[in-house]
C-alpha cells in the first residue's frame, strides 16, 4: 500500500519543481479585458491585484486591512444580487464586511463611511429598507456612520444599489498577526461551518430550482476575534469570496509554509453539503460572511478553540489541520477516504455574485 | 449526507484495497483505463489512486465531452454568439474552452450575451421570456446528456417556440472507444465503464470489447467505492481468466438502458457521418445532429457558421492524453504554457479533463524530491 502517498517518476517530479517555481513568482497581469474571473476570488483576482494593484502602489504585504500608528483602514464594495436573501441584504453585508476587514487585522472597528451607488427607478421603499439594515447591523457591530457620499447612475448600470464602505479601527494592543508569523506546526481553526453565505446567495437567486433553509452567516466577528487575541494567535483571515480554500492558499503561499487540511474535521452543515453535491461545487470555495480562519501556536490552539465555541456564531468552531514546511505554497487535503490531493485556488467560478 | 458519505467510507475503502492487493500478481503491471472524466475527477478529488497497489495504473481516457470539442466548433459557436440579437447559452465549463482566438468568456467580455445554464431547459425558459431575442443553446455531451437535449427539442416543438435552436455537439461513447481499441501504441488490460452514459445506452453496447478485443469492462458509478470495487472487479477478471461486460453500478444502470430516453434521441437526432475529435481526429458516425424532421431548430442551419476546421495547437498533445498514451505530466506544455487559467488544450479546461484534474488535484511533491509530507 502507498501509504506514503504517490510516488512521482523522477522526470514528472522535475517538471512539477518547474512548475511550483513559476507559480511562485509574482503574477503579471497581460489579460486583454476584465472577465467575471477577475472578481471570482481565485487566480484571474490575485493576478489582477498582485500583478497590476500592487506593484503601482508599492504594496508588499496584502492583508485585509492596513494598520498605521494603530489605526486599521480597510474599504470594501458590495454588489450582490440579490438585495436581500434568507439571513441578511446588502446592507447588512456592507456593515459587518468592512467590520471584518478590520478585525482580522486584530483592530477594534470604530466607525464606517458609506457611498451608495444608487440606480434610477430604485424603490425608495427598498433604499429605505437597507438605510435600516445598515443603521441596525452597524449598531449590533459597535460602529458608527460617521461620513459618507451617494450617487444616482442611469437605469440598467448598476443592480438597484450598490455599496461601498470604508471602515477605521484601533490596533488591540494583544495583537501580533501577520501571515509571515505562520510556521509549521501551527494549527488551523474555521470559527464555524462553511459555505452557508454563498449557498444562500446561489438558492436565493432561484434559478437552480433547488430550496433548502440555507441562510446567510453575516455576522461581526470582532467579539470571537476578541475572545481569542493574546501571543499564540498568529494570523487570522475571513474567508469571504474564494471560501477557506482560498484563505489557506493565500497564506501557503504568503508564509511559503505546506497546509494540510483534513476533509472530515471540516464542519458543514448537512443542507450547504446536500446543495454542493448537487452543484457539483466543493463548499470549501463557497463563499462566507461571518467565518474566519485562525493560524494559532501549537500551545494557544486549544485554549483559542474552546474560547471561540463560546461566541455566538462560534459554536461549531473546529480545528481542520495544521502548517507543515513541505510543500511549501500549497494545500493539501486527506480526504476522509483516506487519499490525499491538492487544494488549489480557484481559477474563475460560474457563480453568481455573491458579495 | 445519507446515501452519500455510505460510499465514500474510508474503512470500507480500506477493506477493497486489501480485496484488490489479493487478487493481483506482484510481479505484473496492470493499466487499467478509466473512460469517463467523471471517474477521473473522483479518483483525484477522492485520492482513489492513494489506495491502490504500485503496479495498478490508472489511464485517463477520452470520456469528458468538454475536452474532446475542437476548436473550429467553439469558434462557430462564438461566432454564432457574436450574431446581434443572439442570446448564447451553454453549460459553464465550455465558457472557458479556447477556440483559435480565445474563449466563449472572452466573447462575452467583449460583448456578446452569453449565458450559462444548468440545463437546456434553462435556456428554453430564457427564450419563453424574451420572445424578441434568438436563443442558442450549445449542446455538449455524450449520451449522458443527450436525451435531456432532445426532450428539450421535443418541448420547443410542440409549444411552437420559433426564437430557440441549438447547435449539436453531441458525441457518442463507442466509436472512440473502438478507435481507441484499434490504436496501436495502446496498452491496456482493462476498462471501467462509463456509468451515466449506461444509465441510458445500457451495458450491452460494451460487449464488444471483451468479445472483439478481449479486454474486460465493468461499468461504475462515481464514488470513491464504486471505483474501488470496479477495480477490483476487472484485476478479479483478469485473475481468474474471464473477460466480459459486468455492472457494478447496478443501482442505477440496467443492462439495456433507459428504453423512453433512447427513443427521444432516435427521434431529435441522427448521426453524423463524421465528426472531428479533438486530438483523435475524425471518427465516423461518432457524434449527434439534428434530424430534418428538427432541421428548424438546428442553429447550424438558422445562422451562418464558419465551418472552417482549425488545427489543433502543435505544441498541444491532447490526444495523446485522450488516449492514455502519455501522463498529462509528460505533455511539452503541461503546467506551463498550458495552466487551467490560460489552457490551450481541452484537457485543461474541464475539471473532467485529466490535466486540470491532475494539475489541481494530484500536482504535489516535497522540495526534496520524496513523497511529499
Amino acid at each position: 500500500m502507498r501509504t506514503e502517498g504517490r510516488k512521482p517518476a523522477p522526470r514528472e517530479e522535475r517538471i512539477l519543481g518547474i512548475i511550483e517555481t513559476a507559480r511562485a513568482k509574482r503574477p503579471r497581469f497581460k489579460d486583454e479585458r476584465i472577465t467575471m474571473a477577475h472578481g471570482a476570488g481565485g487566480k484571474a483576482t490575485q493576478t489582477l491585484i498582485e500583478g497590476l494593484l500592487a506593484p503601482a502602489f508599492g504594496l508588499e504585504e496584502l492583508t485585509d486591512a492596513a494598520v498605521m500608528d494603530g489605526v486599521a483602514l480597510t474599504t470594501d464594495s458590495f454588489v450582490v444580487k440579490p438585495l436581500r436573501f434568507p439571513g441578511g441584504s446588502i446592507g447588512e453585508l456592507a456593515v459587518n464586511g468592512t467590520v471584518n476587514d478590520l478585525a482580522m487585522a486584530g483592530a477594534r472597528p470604530l466607525a464606517l463611511s458609506l457611498a451608495l451607488i444608487l440606480e434610477e427607478g430604485l424603490d425608495a421603499a427598498v433604499l429605505r429598507a437597507e438605510v435600516d439594515a445598515i443603521a441596525a447591523a452597524a449598531e449590533r457591530a459597535g460602529v458608527r456612520v460617521v461620513a459618507g457620499d451617494t450617487k444616482v447612475v442611469e437605469r440598467g448600470h448598476a443592480d438597484g444599489m450598490y455599496v461601498c464602505t470604508t471602515g477605521i479601527g484601533a490596533r488591540d494592543p494583544r495583537a501580533t498577526l501577520s501571515p509571515g508569523a505562520v510556521r509549521p506546526g501551527d494549527r488551523i481553526l474555521v470559527s464555524g461551518s462553511v459555505g452557508e453565505h454563498g449557498t444562500a446567495i446561489m438558492l436565493a437567486r432561484g434559478d437552480l430550482g433547488l430550496d433548502a433553509d440555507i441562510v446567510s452567516d453575516t455576522r461581526s466577528l470582532w467579539p470571537a476575534v476578541d475572545a481569542i487575541l493574546g501571543d499564540g494567535l498568529r494570523c487570522l483571515r475571513d474567508a469571504t469570496r474564494g471560501g477557506v480554500a482560498s484563505v489557506l492558499n493565500e497564506i501557503a503561499r504568503a508564509a511559503g509554509v505546506g497546509i494540510v487540511v483534513r476533509e472530515a474535521e471540516v464542519p458543514i452543515a448537512p443542507a450547504v453539503a446536500g446543495a454542493a453535491e448537487l452543484l457539483g461545487i466543493d463548499p470549501m470555495y463557497v463563499a462566507n460572511e461571518g467565518k474566519f480562519v485562525a493560524f494559532a501556536a501549537p500551545e494557544a490552539a486549544d485554549a483559542a478553540l474552546a474560547a471561540l465555541r463560546e461566541v455566538e456564531g462560534c459554536e461549531r468552531a473546529a480545528e481542520i489541520g495544521e502548517v507543515r514546511a513541505e510543500p511549501p505554497g500549497m494545500v493539501v487535503v486527506e480526504t476522509a477516504f483516506g487519499g490525499r490531493r491538492v487544494m488549489d485556488q480557484l481559477v474563475g467560478d460560474p457563480l453568481p455574485r455573491i458579495c | 449526507m445519507r446515501f452519500v458519505d455510505e460510499f465514500r467510507d474510508g474503512a470500507l475503502g480500506r477493506k477493497v484495497a486489501a480485496q484488490i492487493l489479493g487478487v493481483v500478481e506482484p510481479g505484473r503491471h496492470y493499466k487499467v483505463m478509466e473512460v469517463c472524466g467523471g471517474h477521473t475527477h473522483s479518483i483525484y478529488r477522492y485520492g482513489v489512486d492513494d489506495l491502490l497497489p504500485e503496479n495498478v495504473e490508472l489511464v485517463h481516457g477520452p470520456g469528458c465531452p468538454v475536452c474532446v470539442i475542437p476548436m473550429g466548433r467553439v469558434d462557430d459557436g462564438i461566432a454564432i454568439a457574436r450574431e446581434p440579437g443572439v442570446i448564447f447559452t451553454c453549460f459553464g465549463d465550455m465558457l472557458r474552452v479556447p477556440g483559435s482566438a480565445g474563449t466563449l468568456l472572452d466573447a462575452k467580455a467583449q460583448g456578446a450575451d452569453v449565458r450559462m445554464v444548468y440545463s437546456p431547459l434553462d435556456a428554453l425558459r430564457i427564450a419563453r421570456a424574451e420572445p424578441d431575442r434568438e436563443v442558442v443553446f450549445f449542446a455538449i455531451g455524450f449520451e449522458t446528456t443527450a436525451p435531456s437535449t432532445a426532450l428539450t427539442l421535443m418541448r420547443a416543438r410542440a409549444e411552437g417556440l420559433r426564437n430557440f435552436s441549438c447547435m449539436c455537439n453531441h458525441v457518442t461513447i463507442v466509436p472512440p472507444l473502438r478507435a481507441l481499441l484499434d490504436s496501436p501504441d495502446l496498452r491496456l488490460d482493462g476498462f471501467i465503464g462509463p456509468g451515466h452514459v449506461s444509465t441510458v445506452v445500457g451495458a450491452r453496447p460494451f460487449e464488444f470489447i471483451p468479445a472483439d478485443y478481449g479486454r474486460p469492462v465493468v461499468i461504475a458509478g462515481f464514488e470513491p467505492l464504486d471505483i474501488l470495487q470496479a477495480i477490483h472487479m476487472i484485476l478479479a477478471q483478469l485473475a481468474a481468466d474471464r473477460c466480459e461486460v459486468e455492472n457494478q453500478y447496478t443501482r442505477v444502470v440496467p443492462y439495456d438502458g433507459n428504453p423512453a430516453a433512447l427513443r427521444a434521441m432516435a427521434e431529435v437526432f441522427e448521426l453524423r457521418p463524421h465528426f472531428e475529435w479533438r486530438g483523435l481526429g475524425f471518427i465516423s458516425q461518432s457524434a449527434l445532429r439534428l434530424a430534418d424532421a428538427y432541421a428548424d431548430l438546428d442553429a447550424e442551419r438558422r445562422f451562418a457558421v464558419p465551418g472552417v476546421r482549425v488545427a489543433d495547437p502543435k505544441a498541444c498533445q491532447c490526444g495523446e492524453v485522450l488516449k492514455g498514451v502519455i501522463k498529462p505530466w509528460e505533455c511539452k506544455v503541461f503546467g506551463t504554457a498550458c495552466t487551467p487559467e490560460h489552457a490551450i488544450g481541452t484537457c485543461m479546461v474541464s475539471p473532467e479533463g485529466a490535466c486540470a484534474a491532475y494539475y489541481n488535484y494530484g500536482r504535489f511533491v516535497t522540495s526534496s524530491g520524496g513523497p511529499s509530507l
